[in-house]
């Protein structure tokens, strides 16, 4: 469990690091994300104070965008579309299939820290649906078999 | 909330400040507005109301709820009227079949996520989600509430994880997540209005939740400062007043002032019968314009605190317990004391305090009972302790003992430079003001020991930050007159048409000695030379330039000489006499500016004419048919001294805890103690009531009329929203107790008193109650010159005629740091609480602040073994108390901070008896202190409690 004062502590290079910068506050919070992996709560009213907001302000941004994680995800990253022309090429059905093979819901971890799950509307790849991204990349007409080698790639 | 019982209409959108004016039609008739108005409040300015529940005209718009959509000819779709301005020619049309097919359809999507409870609502008929349901006639839903924010649980009884429980932490209002219709209003009117930015939307889309603070605050934990203003803003019950939850809505409203602090805001007292259910911010208020903080606002539940007395009490010893009496024979104990006092030591052996928390009636009369019935001038008033080097500083410069401006001057200016004042804690709604200025481009400078919070927060940043060193304004603001001369940074022009230019040589050949240079005076002031020629640089030519100061200015040695050099720097750069610039002093209590005014001050009478004077006398000798003494009386310190020597025996002290308030509390007990007589005119047995002989029971400002002077100078009615509780008004007690004395008074109404003022004195000659009913309110001097009152002062020339630059040589204070009192203490306010506390801690703002607490530096905790939280004993030459610590960086190293409010602290026993060289105002701001580990409240602290204790019992009744 990280500490306040370590969070204090590890943000401050980040903070200085984009001081002047115009529009600071996105920059900074991937930073801290890619720092910690997430975005710790009490690194917000640093990054709040840093930049004269109120720390009210900061986790209004932070929690606008679904991608900065309140706590660390699994290893891997694995994201299914759920948007409306995957829906119509089956990502409902390939979602199920995921959630059962996993064990886990949305937003889970596997119990070995493995893979995290996460809903997605609409990754760009509308033409090849159900479209799916693990760790970044993305995956076009992505159905059961293909949900299953990435989990058993994944869980290597 | 709406305004449903004055009808006090909504127009949607801010007013637009532009001279040009357009003009177009809206439903058929012609409008003219000025640019840049919104369609939506020129449609309210012809009467049309366009539906709306995202907009409200104290913010700007926003153009979320979908619902003041309109049409325009030769224009697509359907705009949104609010963030739409207005055009020359546009032909606008706000309700036909297609728009109210959409509003409907708008209204359906926020009813299916709404609760249908309206009948046991608290809001109910003072909701505008059911007047829009009204107005766009919505007669049915089409969409099921399956998924939704307001159901505890599921038609199966499963727990809805979007349903969240109401957030009752805050002591005066709730938030109901389940009936947030997320319009944004609270989140906006925080940030645009007060400026705390305490409040955010969290999540997005159907997630989007209004949040105080970050995910596991709540309104409590948040930085929500409890102003009130998302409350006011909020269109339905999700954030609401507890008292209209636990009361009902109110049947009809008074506007009054608040009894608060300087800024003395307008409000609405919302009544049913004569229960106040709550304190609305008046909108039309030109103080406040429809603003107001947690004290006012919410803070007045003290008028009915079970500890008020309301039966006068007697006793013949201090240390007997107090007997309940009539109010007669109350009158006549009192007056056959007095006039013993007087026949056995004279004319001189008794005096009044007036107060600056009554009404400037009511202190009119107080001074009035010493000068004609007394018949000696021993009158004085708490702005002794406060404010009077303003009043001596600025008078012998400008010509007026008043502050310059209006509120409004500060959306004009450019550069504000803060001096010794908190105002976020101190004048909150003139703070807010401020940031919203500030946030709009202008530059702040603050010169203060301590870093307040404008220093360095959301959305506000100071320019430059002086800490100085407790006790060396003098030399900082020296120091900044020395870089505007010898850079040449002075406005000649201005200096030579407005000022005596032998005075500004002489003054400028003064302030160019080089040890007035920054750098010379950096060692003793603490200021870096560099930042403070930087500030004089931004102060002389950023535009215009205001000065707004406190008490930390005020309260010291040299007070006086700090009020005259921050007047020189308004002079030498030609920054009076127009909007956005000035010197204005942060009045403190209410009525501290009406109760100078008032004739207070033992040598002078009302309107600040000196009883020396005899053609001044004479008109009052005239009037009140006496021979008026022509010598000054005696100041609160010379009344306690001369109580020490026997010579001075009775006080009539209205509204006043001198035993708390003032410096050097052993010194004011013995005094007090030494009396024959204290009589205490208050709402509580308060601190100096533990020496009095005779109680009378006080009103609030609720129970009584008359009027306030604000900080700007405004008078303001105060109205009685309901009779008095102790069955007088506090006019009628002292006119009751002059009568006992042989006076003949007969006032019947506040409006007489005020008439008899505008007789006597020259600024208020056109101050009638008849003219504040219908202007509202009017700022002095107000006469034949300028019957409209008087916004700015000194706008062609000084009132005094040339201003007077006068030398401001640094005199160190006795009062210094040494070996066993190393450390600087000041004192200052915090939010919640006002002054000696003894409203606001019978109040629930105690969640805020329920103690005293010790601000210190960690180093200086660190060598002392001091920890957070800890017990520590504060000791200085005159005394020592005991108190908590809290570790600080707002304070530098060598100063340490504490608050007043308490008196179980009792700060100012640590307090010295020093003051100021011209007029005696305490040096509150420096006490040289030792801070050691301690174990819990002192030897004398529990004394003092178990006296307290004794001094208040009071017998039963008989039977």
């Amino acid at each position: 469990m990280l500490d306040a004062a370590t969070v204090t502590d590890r943000i401050e290079h980040i903070l200085e690091a984009h001081q002047g910068m115009e529009g600071p506050l996105l920059p900074i919070l991937h930073a801290v994300q890619a720092e910690f992996g997430h975005v710790p709560q009490s690194a917000l009213p640093g990054i709040a104070k840093a930049l004269n907001l109120s720390k009210a302000e900061v986790h209004g941004v932070v929690s606008f965008y679904h991608d900065f994680r309140e706590a660390p995800a699994g290893r891997h990253v694995l994201k299914l579309c759920r948007a409306e022309a995957c829906q119509a090429m089956g990502a409902d059905r390939v979602a199920a299939h995921a959630q059962k093979a996993l064990g886990i819901d949305w937003h889970g971890t596997t119990s070995n820290g493995a893979v995290t799950l996460e809903p997605v509307f609409c990754l760009g790849l509308c033409a090849c649906g159900p479209a799916a991204m693990l760790d970044g990349k993305p995956i076009g007409r992505c159905d059961e078999a293909r949900v299953d080698d990435l989990i058993a790639e994944a869980r290597a | 909330m709406k305004d449903f019982i004055i009808p006090d209409r909504d127009f949607g959108t801010p007013a637009a400040k532009a001279k040009q004016m357009v003009t177009l039609t809206i439903d058929g008739f012609d409008v003219t507005v000025p640019e840049g108005t919104s369609i939506m409040r020129a449609a309210a300015e012809v009467g049309i109301s366009v539906p709306k529940l995202c907009a409200t005209d104290s913010i700007d718009a926003f153009g979320s709820c979908r619902l003041c959509l309109v049409e325009i000819e030769g224009r697509n779709g359907t705009p949104a009227s609010c963030t739409t301005p207005v055009a020359p020619g546009l032909k606008v049309h706000t309700q036909n079949a297609k728009l109210k097919q959409l509003r409907r359809g708008v209204m359906e999507l926020y009813i299916s996520d709404h609760p249908l409870d309206c009948l046991t609502c608290s809001a109910n008929g003072d909701c505008e989600l059911q007047d829009m349901a009204g107005a766009v006639g919505l007669r049915d839903v089409r969409y099921d509430a399956v998924d939704t924010h307001f159901k505890p649980k599921n038609t199966s009884g499963e727990a809805n994880p979007q349903w969240m429980p109401k957030d009752d932490s805050n002591p005066y209002f709730t938030y109901d997540p389940a009936k947030c219709i997320v319009c944004s209003r609270c989140v906006r009117a925080c940030e645009e209005v007060q400026g705390t930015f305490a409040l955010t939307i969290e999540g997005r889309g159907w997630d989007s939740r209004v949040s105080f603070g970050a995910k596991t605050d709540n309104a409590l934990a948040s930085d929500c400062v409890s102003c009130g203003a998302c409350v006011q803003a909020c269109p339905t019950a999700t954030l609401q007043e507890k008292s209209i939850i636990e009361i009902g809505t109110p049947e009809h409203s008074v506007i009054t002032t608040c009894a608060y602090c300087g800024v003395g805001c307008s409000f609405k007292a919302e009544m049913r019968g004569d229960e106040l259910v709550r304190m609305t911010p008046y909108k039309h208020g030109k103080a406040n314009r429809g603003h107001s903080c947690v004290k006012g606002r919410f803070a007045y539940g003290y008028a009915s605190h079970k500890e008020r007395i309301l039966n006068p009490m007697i006793r013949d010893n201090i240390a007997d317990p107090w007997k309940e009496v009539s109010w007669p024979e109350a009158m006549e104990y009192a007056a056959n004391r007095m006039k013993a006092i007087q026949a056995k030591d004279g004319r001189q052996s008794v005096g009044v305090i007036t107060s600056s928390r009554c009404t400037n009636e009511e202190a009119f009369l107080v001074q009035k009972l010493t000068r004609a019935v007394f018949m000696n001038n021993n009158t004085d008033t708490c702005a002794r302790v406060c404010h009077s080097p303003t009043g001596y500083g600025l008078g012998q410069t400008f010509g007026t003992s008043a502050g310059t401006q209006d509120f409004d001057s500060v959306e004009h200016t450019d550069v504000v430079v803060i001096i010794g004042a908190n105002p976020t804690d101190g004048h909150p709604v003139f703070a807010s003001r401020l940031k919203k200025r500030l946030r709009k481009g202008a530059k702040l400078i603050v010169i203060d020991p301590r870093r307040i919070d404008l220093v360095d927060g959301p959305h506000v940043k100071a320019a430059h930050h002086l800490p100085v060193r407790p006790g060396t304004n003098v030399a900082v603001v020296t120091a900044i007159a020395h870089t505007i001369v010898t850079e040449g940074l002075f406005n000649e022009a201005f200096i030579r048409e407005r000022c005596d230019w032998d005075e500004f040589q002489d003054y400028a050949e003064f302030v160019s000695q080089p040890n007035h240079s920054p750098e010379a005076t950096e060692l003793l002031t603490g200021v870096k030379a560099d930042e403070l020629r930087a500030a004089a640089r931004l102060y002389a030519m950023g535009g215009n330039g205001a000065i707004y100061y406190g008490l930390g200015v005020t309260e010291h040695s040299q007070g006086s000489t700090t009020v005259i050099g921050i007047a020189n720097l308004a002079m030498l750069t030609g920054n009076i006499g127009r909007p956005g610039v000035g010197v204005n002093p942060l009045r403190g209590q209410n009525n501290v500016q009406g109760s100078c005014d008032m004739g207070s001050f033992p040598h002078e009478l009302p309107g600040y004419r000196h009883v020396k004077n005899d053609a001044v006398r004479s008109v009052f000798e005239d009037m009140w048919g006496v021979t008026i003494d022509n010598e000054p009386g005696l100041r609160i310190p010379n009344m306690l001294d001369a109580a020490v020597e026997g010579s001075f025996k009775g006080l009539y002290c209205q509204g006043e805890d001198i035993l708390q308030s003032d410096p050097d509390t052993k010194h004011v007990a013995a005094g007090l103690a030494a009396m024959d007589c204290v009589i205490v005119q208050d709402l509580f047995l308060n601190e100096t009531a533990n020496y009095a002989h005779v109680f009378f029971p006080g009103s609030s400002f609720l129970e009584k009329d008359g009027t306030f002077t604000n900080a700007e100078r405004r008078i303001n009615r105060v109205r009685k929203v309901m009779a008095p509780r102790n069955g007088y008004a506090d006019w009628e007690v002292t006119q009751l107790f002059a009568n006992a004395m042989g006076a003949n008074w007969t006032y019947t109404h506040p409006s007489q008193i005020m008439d008899e003022i505008a007789l006597l004195t020259p600024s208020f000659a056109g101050v009638s109650y008849e003219k504040l009913e219908t202007m509202g309110s009017v700022q002095w001097p107000c006469n034949e010159a300028a019957p409209e009152g008087t916004p700015l002062m000194h706008i062609d020339g000084f009132v005094r005629g040339r201003g007077k630059f006068i030398r401001t040589e640094y005199v160190a204070t006795d009062e210094r740091t040494g070996p066993r009192f190393p450390l600087l203490l000041t004192t200052g306010r915090i939010l919640s609480q006002y002054n000696v506390g003894a409203q606001t801690r019978r109040t629930a703002n105690t969640a805020w602040h329920a103690e005293d607490l010790l601000e210190i530096h960690p180093h200086d905790a660190e060598v002392r073994g001091v920890k957070e939280g800890d017990w520590v004993r504060l000791a200085s030459r005159s005394g020592e108390t005991s108190l908590r610590a809290t570790i600080t960086d707002r304070v530098m190293p060598g100063v340490i901070y504490t608050t007043f409010h308490h008196p179980e602290t009792q700060a100012n026993v640590i307090t010295t008896d020093f003051s100021d060289w011209a007029t005696n105002c305490p040096e509150y701001k420096v006490t040289a202190v030792q801070v050691s580990p301690s174990n819990g409240p002192s030897e004398w602290q529990l004394n003092y409690a178990e006296h307290a204790a004794r001094s208040r019992r009071i017998l039963p009744a008989a039977e």
